[in-house]
């Protein structure tokens, strides 16, 4: 039993990272139609600049740096929001009314230059956090075990999901997305200047996914140059599992995934991990084809 | 009388096909305009590019003393230029409340609720349906909504894009009753269809849209009676 709850802690801490991080997907796809493969790599990015900014401030004492932290983060969501929009701006916005296909090569390559680029300025290899930047505190709560990065990631994921779910449906600005994301022309001649939005789009989503790759380095206390692959492509399954473009879709797709990513680590193999999460994929498109949340696309008309 | 719209020699082209080949028109301030024309005369190219959706390869659009073409749709609707679309466009995943109160983006959010009430009044049905997502309402009801909407921006100048379209007959008259109504508010109204009958009986002049030009121009009462009209438009009636 407690092995059961123990699986829960942890796959909802990893949830909630892919939850932060298929926001991104989500929300670009939402707008533009389009999957911004890069995004994976930008998230990846913030976790280097992260682990930048705690190296040279701190790190060195072994005793809890909590200001280093939060500075981290701070530099990571600006650096990681600007890249997102010189991404739109150089990326995608000269394709917006060219060919599906040159905006995925562009993704593509945009993905691959972010990645080379960190491999260049950081390392070919995988680099480590220091230990102790974060407090070593851990609770235990009958036989299951909740360490302070955890119960961070997993507060902080959930705030920051709640936040936006009331950003974009309680605020005029948000409608003026869901809008966008709905019927471009409709919302031009509601006055919305809808490449404004798609700015802000590209703002968000980096923003939260720069938390969410900071968050994976602070968590497994590394960070390699090509781990946007296999965080990104996680991230990006839960964003089809919830249905990709729905944003409550994206935060349960995430916390699903995350669980069920670690109940079958925890009981089954977590060598299988990857075969058993594409089973999981699989398994929802039979049963609904766009995903938990996704609307049938007959409602757009 | 000074005119509000003028649109003078229009080209607006996709690709190699030419939809309008030099359109003229005139709107004079608080007037009711109809355009009537068939299926692919180019009514909906003419609505889009004074809106701002799609740019004029030449000619001019002047409102209000000011050239429009080249101008952002945002921008244009800021200027008072309101469009209820055709086929109604509404945010099929919003409420009704979620999309008209988008209608007053451009404006300060401590009107919206007052003008909000101001389209409940002008169309009650909204306002029982105000909760419901708008992709749930009839035909009708979204029809009522697109221009509820478009109210919701203020505008000076409404563009009406065949607000007649799928819709059966008694409805269609319960629309264009509203439109009376809204006209008599001093808004001026553009609107083009295909159901001539409905739409000159509601303006004061009108004109004929031939495949990209205009083929006639007249008062409304003369365009009912003319037998070009009647042949083409009013099916004999
Ligand atoms: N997106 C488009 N691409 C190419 N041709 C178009 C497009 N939209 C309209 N047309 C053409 O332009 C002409 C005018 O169309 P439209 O303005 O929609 O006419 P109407 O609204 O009067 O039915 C038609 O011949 C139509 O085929
Ligand atoms: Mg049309």
């Amino acid at each position: 039993m407690s092995t059961l709850f123990q699986q829960l802690v942890n796959g909802l801490t990893v949830g909630g990272i892919y939850a932060l991080i298929a926001l991104g997907y989500t929300m670009v796809y939402g707008i533009l139609k389009l999957i911004n493969f890069a995004h994976g790599d930008l998230c990846v990015l913030g976790a280097f600049i992260g682990l930048t900014v705690i190296t040279s401030l701190g790190g060195a004492s072994g005793s809890p740096e909590i200001w280093v932290v939060g500075l981290a983060f701070v530099a990571a969501i600006i650096a990681i929001c600007c890249a997102g929009v010189v991404l739109e701006f150089a990326a995608y916005r000269p394709l917006r009314n060219a060919h599906r296909l040159s905006a995925v090569v562009s993704a593509l390559g945009a993905s691959m230059m972010i990645e080379n680029g960190i491999m260049l300025i950081w390392s070919p290899q995988t680099l480590v956090f220091p230990q102790g930047v974060l407090p070593q505190i851990s609770w235990h709560v009958g036989g299951v075990v909740i360490t302070f990065t955890q119960l961070m990631i997993i507060v902080i994921s959930l705030i920051l999901m709640a936040s936006l779910y009331l950003y974009v449906n309680h605020t005029r600005f948000g409608t003026a997305i869901r809008a966008s994301a709905i019927d471009q022309d409709a919302a031009r001649l509601m006055g919305i200047n809808v490449n404004r939005v798609i700015v802000s789009v590209f703002i968000l989503g980096p923003a939260l996914g720069a938390i969410g790759g900071l968050f994976i380095g602070l968590y497994y206390r590394q960070a390699v140059f090509d781990m946007g692959w296999t965080y990104g492509l996680n991230a990006f399954i839960a964003a089809i599992i919830g249905g990709i473009g729905n944003i409550p879709g994206a935060m349960l797709g995430g916390l699903l995934l995350g669980l069920f990513n670690a109940l079958a680590g925890g009981y089954i193999s977590s060598t299988w991990q990857q075969a058993i999460t594409f089973g999981l994929l699989i398994a929802i498109l039979l049963v609904r084809p766009t995903g938990i949340l996704g609307e049938r696309v007959a409602e757009k008309v | 009388m000074s005119d509000l719209l003028s649109v003078s020699d229009l080209h607006v082209s996709y690709g190699q096909i030419e939809a309008l080949k030099g359109v003229s028109l005139r709107v004079a301030e608080g007037e009711v305009v109809a355009i009537l024309g068939s299926n692919g005369a180019g009514k909906t190219t003419l609505m889009r590019s004074l809106s701002g959706l799609l740019r004029a390869k030449s000619g001019s659009i002047t409102y209000d003393n000011e050239e429009l073409v080249g101008r952002r749709a945002d921008l244009i609707v800021r200027k008072g230029i309101a469009q209820s679309p055709e086929g109604r466009r509404v945010f099929g995943t919003l409420t009704v409340e979620e999309n008209l109160d988008l209608g007053a983006y451009t404006r300060p959010i401590s009107e919206t609720a007052g003008s909000r009430a101001e389209v409940y009044s002008t169309f009650p049905k909204l306002q029982e349906r105000r909760s419901q997502l708008a992709g749930t309402l009839s035909g009708g009801e979204q029809q009522m909504l697109a221009i509820g909407r478009a109210l919701m921006t203020k505008p000076r100048l409404l563009l009406l894009d065949e607000p007649s379209l799928g819709l059966a007959p008694l409805i269609v008259k319960d629309i264009f009753t509203k439109l009376r109504t809204i006209a008599e508010t001093g808004v001026t109204i553009l609107v083009v269809e295909q159901n001539a009958r409905m739409a000159l009986k509601l303006a004061d002049r009108g004109y004929v849209l031939e495949v990209g030009r205009m083929a006639l121009e007249d008062s409304a009462a003369n365009l009912l009676a003319s037998s070009q009209v009647q042949e083409a438009y009013l099916g004999k009636g």
